[in-house]
């Protein structure tokens, strides 16, 4: 088969989409590395590297060419926001199981690249929350809760060596939406649990610029047409609807949306997880449905649930219905009277 | 202008290589000793030759006429000898070899007498058939007759489009065409207006061709206007430029007139001022050589002209050319055999280089980015109808409208993952195309069948029914001689006759019934007692095994 086209668009292809939506985090990493020191650069640099060995690894066993595959770029993409969505400085092998139930049990075991369902990194997030929740509780704490920030080699020393030389405790915390969680089911006061130095001017202390430079990194995503409005704008409505509906209805229980847009993985989640093309949905009016329903999900997890976020497992239910809400939202054909259910042979 | 424009959706903006070819004027071919006139230059069914091997024919002479009704005619570009109607290579993405006209020139160009058409006086269906003999077909690359889309009947046309878009990259025939020729373009269009009774008629160029848009501008007085409309391929599909100048969706399946528009290519507007004003048939077209040739531009070039001529002519391939393309790079296809003929159909060749088109690269998997959906101009869902025409799940892509593919690039060309999507939807049509063709064989022989049974069964009874009133004839004369001639017969009598039909109405039934064919029938007494045998275990089994086997445990 080679028929017209003969020409094919420039400047175009699966490793360039994947290196630019690793462009489009930096600002966000930067933001990390700034409040929270350099542990993000290890864990980037661990899932990076056991990413690439566990898909090397696969590809060779299913027989597949590695040098195109491997370049695509999708296997670091993964680990990356794997990466950004763990908490750093914990123990190494938390990277490894997670990147292996990323890339091995979510992406390959589903057939590999564009065949995989559910979001690979969220898989690997929602298995390790499920295993080692107390390892996932401990966060980097930013400057202003901590002391210091560890530097590069002492967090190297801290993810290989676990409390070997160093204590973990004085770098860590709990994240401002486990604090907020956890004291107000103790009956505590809203106002004095914002008054703590974890909370911020809208966020978590620190993570509310983080968030905001993902913001910024998936507003050039949309810019550059690598993704649409669609998801991120729905994702972050959803949530802000949510968690302005439940803070209307009762403040002192529920926190205001502002905080739930700026705080754990909602502006990744938004612009970078659940707007993953292989596990989201593709309709324009189904992208809406998909990402509202997953923001009101991550709300009522977050509020009701017993994990400290609910980015993960919203985008993974969602990403169940995909295929349903695609067959019902097909746009309308040119020259054709409705859009709607296609699929029917 | 003040004519609001629509967009239609998605569209791409390829690199448009126009000024390769469209700085110089459009230069006439010399004549050549040998032309090969195929005999299908157009959609529907191949003209029928009118000539044999050893006859002389005259410039404009028809050779090939019409047939059937969506057809056209073929004639002699050239004064000679017909060699040979005989199949040869022709310009088709098949590849095919197709019936040509051999034309071996005498040199002298005679020419038949041309007579200008008087077409305002002329009745509408005479003039369409003078049309159809001069071998009008649209130049914009469909090349469906003319004189069909002439035909305003029922239609209710009241829009004419002159397509001048040429949104195709490299392509500058019809650009160069409206810079030379803006009058006699005009003056093919009063003609189509004419015919149409269309009321408005709009000229649609990309305004990438600001030259043609001055040149129509200045030709034009106010029976048309010419509106400069923005360049996005694939801007020049009939489809597309009937909603960006009229805001009219051309409904699915249907044609642009059913929205009461009707498009026709600028080239085909010149084409039909030469036939009409001029009586010439459509003997020559305006061909774009481009590319990795020494002298890229257009040219005017008889039809038949074999391409190897033609690029002779432009100075030939420049070294490290890859072949040759027919058409634009986004629907275009790869030329076979460079001694195919140039036909009605063919409005680009371009030569190819590794520069300018590079080898595929590797295809990736899809990742449903939804690229080719941004890109798709008919509002499709490409990839979707990927997935499923990869899996011959071509039930699901049909339901995903892919007969509304238009078939223009778009979505391969943007596919980050270099997927040849529209290969794969011209599979999945011509597989359903396919699967129709085998349906309808099997409808039309299981339809036979029946019919034979039916004739078979009605023969029988036919046959028993005239044997019974024989029969009941006999005996009747039988007793009415036994009775020696009495008048009226007994009832014993008559009840007979009765029983006598009855059995053989009977029989008849029963003929009726065994008609249906059974592979059971004519064995010999072995085989048919065990059969026996085995119908009566069935039946025994049925019997002893009440429902044991259909309840669910």
């Amino acid at each position: 088969m080679n028929g017209s086209p003969y020409i094919l668009s420039e400047n175009n292809s699966v490793t360039l989409v994947m290196l630019k939506v690793l462009a489009a985090l930096i600002p966000g990493v930067i933001a990390q590395v700034w409040f929270f020191g350099p542990g993000i650069l290890v864990s980037l640099l661990l899932c990076g590297a056991f990413a690439i060995g566990f898909e090397a690894f696969i590809l060779l066993m299913r027989g597949i060419p590695l040098k195109p595959f491997l370049s695509d770029g999708s296997v670091l993409v993964t680990a990356c926001l794997l990466a950004l969505a763990l908490p750093t400085l914990a123990p190494w092998w938390l990277y490894l199981l997670g990147v292996f139930f990323a890339v091995a049990v979510a992406k390959h075991l589903y057939g590999g690249l564009g065949q995989n369902p559910f979001n690979p990194a969220m898989v690997g997030y929602a298995a390790l929350i499920i295993s080692f929740p107390l390892a996932m509780t401990q966060w980097a704490a930013p400057l202003g809760v901590a002391q210091a920030t560890p530097n590069l080699w002492e967090a190297f020393d801290l993810v290989f060596a676990g409390a070997g030389s160093i204590s973990p405790d004085a770098y860590t915390s709990a994240t401002a939406l486990d604090t907020w969680k956890t004291q107000v089911r103790l009956g505590k006061d809203a106002a004095d649990i914002l008054g703590q130095p974890i909370f911020g001017w809208a966020g978590g202390r620190g993570q509310e610029i983080v968030a905001s430079m993902y913001l910024v990194g998936g507003l050039l995503l949309v810019s550059n047409r690598l993704i649409t409005w669609h998801i991120p704008f729905a994702f972050l409505a959803g949530i802000a609807a949510t968690a302005g509906l439940l803070h209307l209805l009762d403040p002192a229980l529920h926190a205001s949306p502002l905080f739930h847009l700026f705080s754990g993985g909602a502006m990744l989640g938004a612009f970078f997880i659940a707007t993953d093309p292989v596990t989201a949905a593709s309709t324009p009016r189904g992208k809406l449905i998909y990402a509202g329903l997953a923001g009101f999900l991550t709300v009522i997890i977050r509020t009701f649930g017993g994990y400290p976020d609910g980015v993960a497992f919203a985008v993974l239910l969602m990403n169940v219905a995909v295929p349903f809400i695609d067959a019902y939202t097909q746009p309308r054909v040119f020259g054709h009277k409705h859009g709607g259910k296609r699929g029917k042979a | 202008m003040s004519r609001k424009l629509l967009t239609f959706n998605g569209g791409v903006h390829p690199e448009g290589h126009k000024d390769v070819s469209n700085a110089t004027p459009i230069r006439l071919m010399p004549l050549l000793p040998r032309y090969l006139v195929a005999l299908r230059q157009h959609i529907g069914g191949p003209a029928r030759a009118l000539v044999q091997a050893g006859d002389t024919v005259l410039r404009g002479q028809m050779i090939g006429a019409a047939e059937g009704y969506v057809s056209t005619a073929v004639h002699a570009p050239t004064s000679g000898r017909v060699l040979a109607v005989a199949p040869h290579e022709v310009p088709h993405p098949s590849g095919l070899a197709d019936l040509c006209v051999v034309i071996e020139s005498d040199g002298l160009d005679q020419a038949i007498e041309f007579q200008p058409l008087d077409w305002q006086a002329l009745n509408p269906s005479a003039l369409r058939n003078r049309i159809r003999d001069l071998g009008l077909a649209g130049l914009g690359g469909a090349v469906f007759p003319s004189f069909i889309k002439l035909n305003p009947e029922g239609a209710g046309i009241d829009t004419l489009i002159l397509n001048g878009a040429e949104c195709e990259p490299w392509i500058t025939c019809d650009d160069r065409l409206m810079r030379e020729r803006a009058a006699e373009i005009l003056q093919g269009v009063a003609v189509m207006r004419h015919m149409l009774g269309a009321r408005e008629v709009l000229i649609g160029i990309e305004d990438n061709k600001p030259e043609a848009i001055a040149a129509l501008r200045a030709a034009v007085a106010n029976e048309a206007e010419v509106v400069a409309v923005p360049t996005l391929y694939p801007t020049g599909g009939g489809k597309q430029l009937t909603y960006i100048l009229t805001g009219r969706e051309t409904p699915t399946g249907g044609r642009s007139t059913d929205v009461g528009v009707q498009v026709f290519n600028v080239g085909t507007a010149y084409a039909l001022y030469r036939a009409v004003v001029l009586g010439e048939p459509m003997l020559s077209r305006v061909v774009t050589v481009t590319g990795h040739v020494a002298t890229p531009g257009n040219y005017e070039v008889r039809l038949g002209t074999p391409v190897t001529d033609l690029l002779a002519a432009a100075g030939g391939a420049l070294p490290g050319a890859t072949g040759e393309l027919v058409g634009g790079p986004m629907m275009g296809f790869d030329l076979e055999d460079r001694a195919s003929p140039i036909t009605k159909a063919v409005n680009c060749l371009i030569v190819k280089d590794r520069a300018h088109f590079p080898a595929s690269p590797l295809i990736l998997p899809c990742i449903r980015c939804g690229a080719c959906a941004r890109a798709c101009p008919a509002d499709l869902q490409p990839f979707e109808m990927y997935w499923f025409a990869r899996a011959k799940d071509f039930g699901k892509s049909q339901s995903y409208d892919l007969f509304d593919c238009i078939e223009c690039g778009c979505c391969t060309y943007v596919c980050p993952s270099h997927i040849p999507l529209v290969d794969f939807f011209r599979f999945a049509k011509s597989e359903i195309w396919e699967r129709e063709r085998h349906k309808q064989d099997a409808d039309q022989a299981r339809a036979r069948h029946e019919f034979k049974a039916f004739r078979l069964e009605r023969e029988k009874r036919e046959k028993a029914g005239k044997l019974a009133a024989k029969v009941a004839e006999n005996k009747a004369r039988d007793a009415a001689a036994a009775l020696g001639g009495a008048e009226t017969a007994s009832d014993p009598e008559a009840e007979h006759k009765k029983a006598i039909l009855q059995a053989a109405l009977e029989r008849a039934k029963k003929a009726k019934e065994s008609v249906t064919p059974q592979n059971t029938e004519n064995l010999p007494p072995a085989v048919e007692k065990q059969i026996a045998e085995i119908e009566a275990r069935r039946a025994g089994a049925e019997i002893t095994q009440p429902e044991t086997g259909n309840s669910p445990s």
